[in-house]
């Protein structure tokens, strides 16, 4: 592990303007004769503490002294030249500053011009993130809030105006592959990645850069299944980056400069992040992925400041522990249970909720007999410490790669169930599932309340003594190959589910596919794909078909269904406009009415859709982002 | 510290291990235990995309021909799964995703495999491709719907490349019963999509009736290619109707209409311009 200041010769690349404006903007500092060209920076619609400021558009890279940058880190507001230095800096900062304005008038000037924009970019705090609901402007999480829901309480776009909605703007990722990233805007400014952990800060009206970062990654990586990255999480004045080399990266939110980097496995025995990390209290949690590789899974937390890990825990236990006894042998050391999916908090209870991937290997049962806790799961965390206070096991012993890895939605509905008591009816956790169950928990205790089916499955007829679906005797895979629904990719996958609040439903992305299942023995090797055989699409099945689907969490009943011309990857996005956004396999970006699934817009994006969409404003002004192709998109009212 | 004689020396081994690991000589030509093993990482590895069995999949061309398109001698197929097949969704050893590829020791493995799945190439070719060429573009009218190598129609699929990643008994199946699975993993080479050309039939606005197959479709909009070769442009939401079937445009060729020792012809044809 390295300290604090790590990487910092690993500089944010910025290719925002041409080189020769840049080097004209360094001249002109330099010469003082020139005064810094001042990009008015967007503000969001909502400014808690009434200031008037802007930060100062300033590249440490550009500029050398110690007070550039004190001056490029804090908030610099109109009370600066007298003395009254508001935000987030230290009495240090401001004495420096104080001098520095004495000795030097010009910069005094600029900093009174800088003053008078209108823009506010306080610190992300953690009570920020708790009270996201009080900032419907900002997308501040994964999810949007810690509850998982997707879902914006912004309507300006709503279900009358929605087939009015144009592009806004188009920004270009260059990057190559799937584009999984669910962006986040905070004060105007959007933060999001693309393949080969590209990081990037937009101007969120204009799509405009304000800065990018490209981690240089070894040429050995070994990432399952793709090059991808789903997303930043933000706290204080940083953005944190998982790594395809294993990796957690804090970037300085302001310049894309790498502020610490540490190491959190070896990425040449097959760790990797591809998650969007979650920020909660001063802690960065991120979950390993390496399924396919053998690795024995671990959820951990960084402290965000410092990057040093406060604890971890291995979604596998070790020799000793509670639940190592389901696994054979020494089969737990190669177990698998990754948790390369973003989990949820809830800060009543202070627990985090984290959902784990398939045991290793993926498609082959016979040398880890047992339930290969806590594969396939879902775990309940105390934030603090990272002891587990509940887990459910939605697949036992999976031989399928049916991972859990889908975010576990906190909704808080009442049962019409009387036999569920009134608590229990209050805090839920529901998961749509990769193996084709809809399943509803206390989640205070972990219980299960529901599992309904939501797509094609043929690999549970029974329930156990907790109503748990459980595999049929003829489901696990054969030598020879044995048909299977769903298939390996799963009814749903990654992509993020949302829950509506409004409509009181749980919309998914699903997929009816069947594959043959074939095993095969495969022995350990680290560092290389340990899958114990592999599926295959099925020539004689019908055709796969895609949906988006909404569900009833009370009842698991589908209340409505919009069937696509094929499957899609993509995450869904629900707004108090009784809107319901999601893209497909063939490029649209389509709004749904909530109510009913009724198709109202779509646009096309030229390139199959991996993303999930999001929702923000600007200066009043509501937009939704959504990522296709190599390029993020957002629209907004004509 | 290593001296410079050391460094020396484990240089001198290491090219000799790497020179023998990438020989172009199969070490495990017949090796049933390493065809077994090369089975498992077949599996693993290839079978997605060219079947169980190597008998061709969604989009891989069947393996147990003889006679492959890209590759004949053991050292060309090492070459092939080593480098990938440039233009084609074949790809580099490793490159697929999936991390770091396999060993030279398991590619081998995997040819000692494919090579035991074989079906030899019967001595003396099946059929009479030039026979099978006259009635590709003659009787049998294959021609007025099918292109191969620039001549022919436009409303079923390109069968010039269609030996190299169908079986010979797939083929005749597709004659025999088109509605079986349409063109289902048929790769062309300007189709980065898949096109199965399903049948539509489209009443338009005006009432006008349209028949043909699809050539791209999206929940909202579909580009169909009449039986006459005109493209047509449709919004779904401005047609009266719009029905799509499995059922193939193309006629069921049953032995009445075409007897097994000409469709033989007219596989021999496909496959002596597939191979090519």
């Amino acid at each position: 592990m390295t300290g604090p200041g790590a990487g910092k010769a690993e500089m944010g690349v910025y290719r925002g303007y041409p080189e020769a404006s840049r080097r004209r903007w360094r001249r002109g500092w330099k010469s003082g004769a020139l005064a810094p060209r001042l990009e008015a920076l967007p503000c969001a619609g909502l400014n808690p503490q009434g200031l008037k400021a802007v930060t100062l558009p300033i590249r440490d890279a550009a500029l050398k002294g110690p007070l550039f940058h004190v001056a490029a880190n804090v908030v610099v507001t109109a009370n600066i030249a007298h003395g009254a230095v508001r935000g987030a800096t230290t009495g240090q900062d401001v004495a420096k500053i104080r001098g520095f304005l004495k000795a030097k008038g010009i910069l005094a000037a600029w900093l009174m011009v800088a003053a008078f924009a209108s823009c506010a970019q306080a610190q992300v705090t953690f009570e920020r993130l708790v009270n996201s609901a009080k900032e419907p402007q900002n997308w501040m999480t994964y999810s949007g809030d810690y509850s998982g829901k997707r879902f914006s309480t912004l309507d300006q776009i709503n279900a009358k105006n929605a087939h009015t909605m144009v592009a806004k703007w188009v920004y270009q990722t260059a990057a190559t592959g799937k584009l999984e990233t669910s962006p986040l805007v905070v004060d105007g400014i959007l933060y999001a990645t693309a393949q080969d952990n590209r990081a990037f800060a937009l101007d969120a009206r204009t799509g405009r850069p304000i800065w990018m970062y490209q981690r240089q990654l070894p040429s050995d990586i070994r990432p399952c299944c793709g090059r991808v990255n789903r997303g930043l999480a933000i706290l204080g004045d940083k953005v944190f980056l998982g790594t395809l080399d294993a990796h957690v990266v804090a970037l300085d939110s302001k310049t894309g400069n790498v502020v610490w980097d540490v190491v959190a496995a070896d990425y040449r025995t097959g760790h990797s992040f591809t998650v969007a990390p979650l920020a909660v209290k001063n802690l960065i949690v991120i979950g390993i992925s390496g399924g396919e590789y053998g690795v024995r899974g671990f959820i951990d937390a960084y402290d965000a400041e410092t990057g040093q890990r406060k604890w971890r825990f291995y979604t596998v236990p070790a020799r000793g522990e509670p639940g190592n006894d389901s696994w054979e042998g020494d089969s737990w050391k190669t177990g698998g249970a990754p948790a390369w999916n973003t989990g949820t908090y809830d800060p009543i209870t202070n627990q985090i909720f984290w959902p784990t991937g398939n045991p290793a290997p993926s498609n082959r049962g016979a040398g880890r007999a047992g339930d290969n806790l806590y594969s396939n799961s879902l775990l309940a965390l105390n934030a603090d410490t990272g002891k587990m206070n509940w887990y459910f096991q939605f697949t036992k012993h999976d031989q399928h790669d049916w991972d859990a890895t889908q975010v576990p939605v906190m909704i808080d509905v009442k049962t019409p169930d009387a036999k569920t008591s009134d608590a229990a009816g209050k805090h839920l956790i529901a998961q749509a599932d990769r193996n084709g169950f809809f399943y509803v928990l206390d989640r205070s205790t972990g219980k299960l309340l529901s599992a309904t089916a939501y797509g094609k499955t043929t690999w549970s007829d029974t329930r156990d003594g907790e109503g748990r679906p459980i595999a049929n005797q003829n489901a696990s895979p054969t030598l020879e190959g044995h048909t299977v629904c769903p298939g390996a990719l799963g009814t749903t996958n990654f992509m993020a589910p949302t829950y509506d609040p409004q409509t009181g439903l749980f919309y998914v992305t699903a997929r009816d596919q069947c594959d043959i299942f074939s095993t095969a023995p495969q022995p350990y090797e680290a560092g290389h794909a340990f899958y114990g055989s592999a599926y295959f699409p099925s020539e004689e099945a019908e055709p796969y078909r895609g949906f988006l689907k909404a569900i009833d969490p009370a009842t698991g009943q589908i209340k409505w269904k919009f069937e696509h011309t094929s499957p899609t990857w993509s995450g869904v996005l629900s707004t108090a406009g009784g809107l319901v956004f999601s893209g497909d396999a063939e490029g649209n970006f389509i709004a749904f009415e909530a109510a009913s699934g009724k198709p109202l817009w779509h646009f096309q994006m030229g390139g199959a859709v991996y993303a999930a969409p999001m929702a923000f404003a600007v200066d009043g002004k509501e937009y939704v982002a959504m990522a296709a192709g190599s390029a993020i998109y957002a629209f907004g009212l004509p | 510290m290593l001296r410079p004689w050391r460094v020396g020396l484990v240089a001198f081994v290491l090219i000799g291990i790497s020179a023998h690991a990438t020989d172009d000589r199969n070490p495990f030509v017949g090796d049933a235990k390493a065809a077994k093993a090369g089975e498992y990482q077949f599996r693993i590895n290839c079978a997605l995309c060219h079947g169980l069995g190597a008998r061709g999949g969604g989009r891989g061309p069947d393996l147990t021909r003889a006679q492959k398109k890209h590759t004949h001698s053991d050292a060309e197929m090492f070459q092939v799964i080593s480098n990938g097949i440039p233009g084609t969704a074949m790809p580099a050893n490793g490159t697929n995703g999936q991390g770091v590829g396999m060993t030279d020791e398991e590619i081998w493995q995997i040819i000692t495999y494919i090579r035991s799945q074989e079906v030899k190439a019967p001595a003396k070719p099946v059929g009479n491709a030039e026979h099978g060429k006259n009635l590709f573009y003659g009787d049998a009218n294959c021609s007025l719907c099918h292109m191969v190598e620039g001549k022919g129609g436009r409303v079923g699929p390109d069968l010039t490349g269609v030996a190299g990643s169908r079986t010979r008994a797939a083929i005749i199946d597709s004659v025999r019963n088109p509605s079986r699975r349409l063109a289902w993993g048929l790769t062309e080479a300007t189709k980065e999509f898949p096109q199965e050309y399903e049948s539509v039939t489209v009443v338009l606005a005006e009432g006008k009736e349209v028949k043909g197959v699809t050539l791209n479709e999206d929940s909202f909009s579909v580009q169909i290619m009449d039986t006459s070769e005109q493209i047509h442009l449709l919004e779904k939401d401005k047609l009266r109707s719009f029905q799509k079937t499995r059922q193939s445009t193309m006629p069921v060729y049953g032995a009445d209409l075409l007897s097994d020792k000409d469709l033989d012809d007219i596989v021999a044809y496909l496959t002596s311009v597939g191979a090519k």
